[in-house]
């Protein structure tokens, strides 16, 4: 093998790990603020996933056009999600969300498996087999669209937390839970906002990562625990960390499929987890933890 | 040490526990073999939730691991069977070790870096699936493609090596869960016990009060760790085959910790009713859903998430300490 196919895997892994990065900035986003660990992440974005993939066969929209409204149905589910189930839980131990939230999983991947049942399936657009090319360098086209509309999501959500009224206020929720009720800040709302955001992120990766693989219900847990592993190695509540860390983690995996087997790939996403909970507990971005 | 045992034991939950004991030893005489095979899974999943319940409900750290366990305590034996012809209660004696080694590995790294709650608990899983994706390349254990173990017409039961009907599995369960419920409750009431239960409600305090907390949560993720490693090599010899998509894979390790959470985390009765509560309501969903003639698949998983997310909310410290207050026990085991 040349050096040509190893660059051309790895900008490969590279632009999928920016979707992944997105899809763990939802978690990211949710953990730090709102300090729920969303079990059902990945079961989420499979919601996204199908409800892209029912659009696209009945009204055949190309999923980039789909972006921003799949991603406002998942802000409006996860504020419910949020609001109506979770917020009591939020002073409970941490098993005990666990199972909550384990439990709103196991619902979602059989309600999805009942409705459409347990066989993959994909979207194929009129750029499915595109690429361009850079002198030596081969990009697929849906990677670039999909990393490009990553990256676009990921600095909105930036601007978003650090220029707005309500972004400043959900910050302040995260810095001082106690503080923000005090100067009169409506937490619950602003969690159930914060959850909602999360959720948007992670329905927008998905429209995304519904270019790139074939969806069944039953991929949520695999991606759940992408994300955790992403989320903890780029550093919990960064996030530049948590696109870092997809990046690493994409082009890792794209790396080790390469080299080894593509079954064994996951086995090095959880390597660089153990990793970096070694040595580096806070994340490559994170701060010292006090 | 006996006697400390029964220490604030009353009347009624001993008479209950006899009763309980009683039951459930005479169950095979009366229990159909379906019924059989659903208290094997209801034991089963009671005496791991008794070892999970060391490390979580005692020693406050969540593992969301323990299928790894399992599935070494699973695979060693079996190897060891099938290579070597080496029985079951040998093959403890490397199982068990292997087991609290990989335990002992997960805590050296996590505790001794200070990796403590959620990261935890990530970490558990993440050794878990690298187990698992390890496994499924190991030629040894012949990989993805299952490791079977030896099996034919028993018309005896063979204790020793394991080899038998139902039955005989029951029982062995039985007696490994009563042993399991005795030995915690003396490890509640042991030195190690009282430590536990400090590192679990302050950990900082319990480090001022000078309580080297690195060392006891070795020692809870270690005995932890070995105990359910047991069920493993039950587990192999009781399907004969095993492999590591389903052994190690994550949805196990739930499902181990979903009984001691429905049931009451910390509490020694905890997993015990969570086991029963949840195979018992898994097994009635199937019959009344089939009864009902619904052939979806998912349906019946649907219904389970519902239960288990309307009990959660209702009762967020678990079945065990609500039923104990209702039934007027004392004993609350906090």
């Amino acid at each position: 093998m040349t050096f040509d196919v190893y660059l051309n895997v790895a900008v490969g892994g590279l632009l999928t790990g920016l979707v992944y990065g997105l899809m763990a900035l939802g978690l990211s986003v949710i953990f730090g603020v709102v300090r729920v660990v969303n079990f059902a992440h990945g079961e989420m974005m499979t919601i996204a996933m199908y409800i892209a993939i029912t659009l696209f066969q009945a009204l055949h929209l190309d999923p980039l056009v789909m972006l921003v409204p799949v991603a406002a149905v998942l802000f409006c589910l996860g504020y419910a999600l949020q609001a109506g189930i979770i917020n009591p839980f939020i002073t409970r131990p941490e098993h005990s969300q666990f199972l909550l939230l384990v439990a709103i999983a196991i619902i979602i991947i059989n309600v999805l498996l009942i409705l459409f049942g347990p066989d993959a399936q994909s979207v194929q657009t009129s750029y499915s087999y595109d690429s361009f090319q850079v002198g030596k360098l081969i990009v697929d086209a849906t990677k670039l669209y999909a990393a490009g509309a990553a990256l676009a999501v990921a600095v909105a959500l930036y601007a978003f937390f650090r220029f707005t009224a309500i972004g400043t206020a959900i910050r302040a929720c995260a810095d001082n839970y106690t503080g923000a009720l005090v100067v009169g800040l409506d937490v619950k709302h602003l969690y159930a906002l914060t959850f909602g955001l999360g959720a948007a992120c992670v329905g927008a990766a998905g429209v995304m990562l519904v270019l790139i693989v074939d969806v069944t219900p039953s991929l949520g847990p695999a991606y759940t625990l992408l994300a955790f592993v992403i989320v903890i190695t780029g550093g919990l509540g960064s996030m530049p960390g948590a696109l870092i860390g997809g990046v690493l983690i994409g082009v890792t995996e794209a790396m080790a499929g390469l080299i080894f087997t593509p079954s064994a790939k996951s086995m090095f996403a959880f390597g660089i987890l153990v990793l970096v909970l070694l040595f580096r507990p806070q994340g490559i971005m994170g701060k010292k933890a006090a | 040490m006996f006697a400390r045992l029964f220490e604030n034991v009353s009347r009624r939950t001993l008479v209950l526990l006899g009763v309980l004991l009683v039951g459930m030893f005479g169950a095979p005489l009366v229990a159909s073999d379906y019924l059989l095979t659903v208290l094997i899974l209801i034991l089963y999943f009671a005496y791991i939730g008794q070892a999970w319940n060391i490390m979580m409900g005692f020693a406050g750290q969540l593992s969301l691991g323990h299928a790894l366990y399992v599935g070494l305590g699973a695979y060693t034996a079996a190897a060891l069977y099938v290579h070597f012809g080496i029985g079951p209660w040998l093959g403890l004696l490397v199982a068990v070790p292997v087991a609290a080694l990989a335990g002992a590995f997960i805590g050296f790294l996590a505790f001794r870096f200070k990796v403590g709650g959620v990261y935890f608990a990530i970490l558990t899983i993440a050794v878990a699936e690298f187990a698992r994706v390890g496994f499924d390349h190991l030629s040894w254990t012949k990989g993805s493609s299952g490791l079977f173990l030896p099996v034919a017409q028993y018309t005896h039961n063979d204790l020793w090596l394991l080899r038998g009907q139902p039955v005989m599995f029951y029982y062995v369960l039985l007696v490994a869960t009563v042993l399991a419920f005795v030995f915690c409750r003396a490890l509640l009431k042991s030195r190690i016990g009282y430590f536990w239960l400090a590192i679990r409600e302050d950990e900082t305090a319990a480090r001022s009060a000078g309580i080297d907390t690195f060392r006891y949560k070795m020692i809870a993720v270690v005995i932890s760790a070995s105990m359910t490693s047991f069920a493993g090599v039950i587990y192999a010899f009781y399907y004969n085959n095993l492999f590591p998509e389903q052994v190690f894979h994550i949805s196990r390790s739930i499902e181990i910790i979903l009984g001691p959470i429905v049931g009451g985390v910390g509490t020694l009765f905890g997993p015990i009713i969570g086991a029963f509560l949840l195979t018992g309501m898994s097994e009635t969903l199937i019959a009344a859903l089939a009864a009902l003639g619904v052939d979806l698949p998912g349906a019946k998983q649907v219904f389970y998430g519902i239960c288990l997310l309307l009990v959660i909310m209702a009762l967020p410290d678990g079945v065990w300490p609500w039923l104990s207050r209702r039934i007027g026990l004392t004993e609350r085991e906090k």
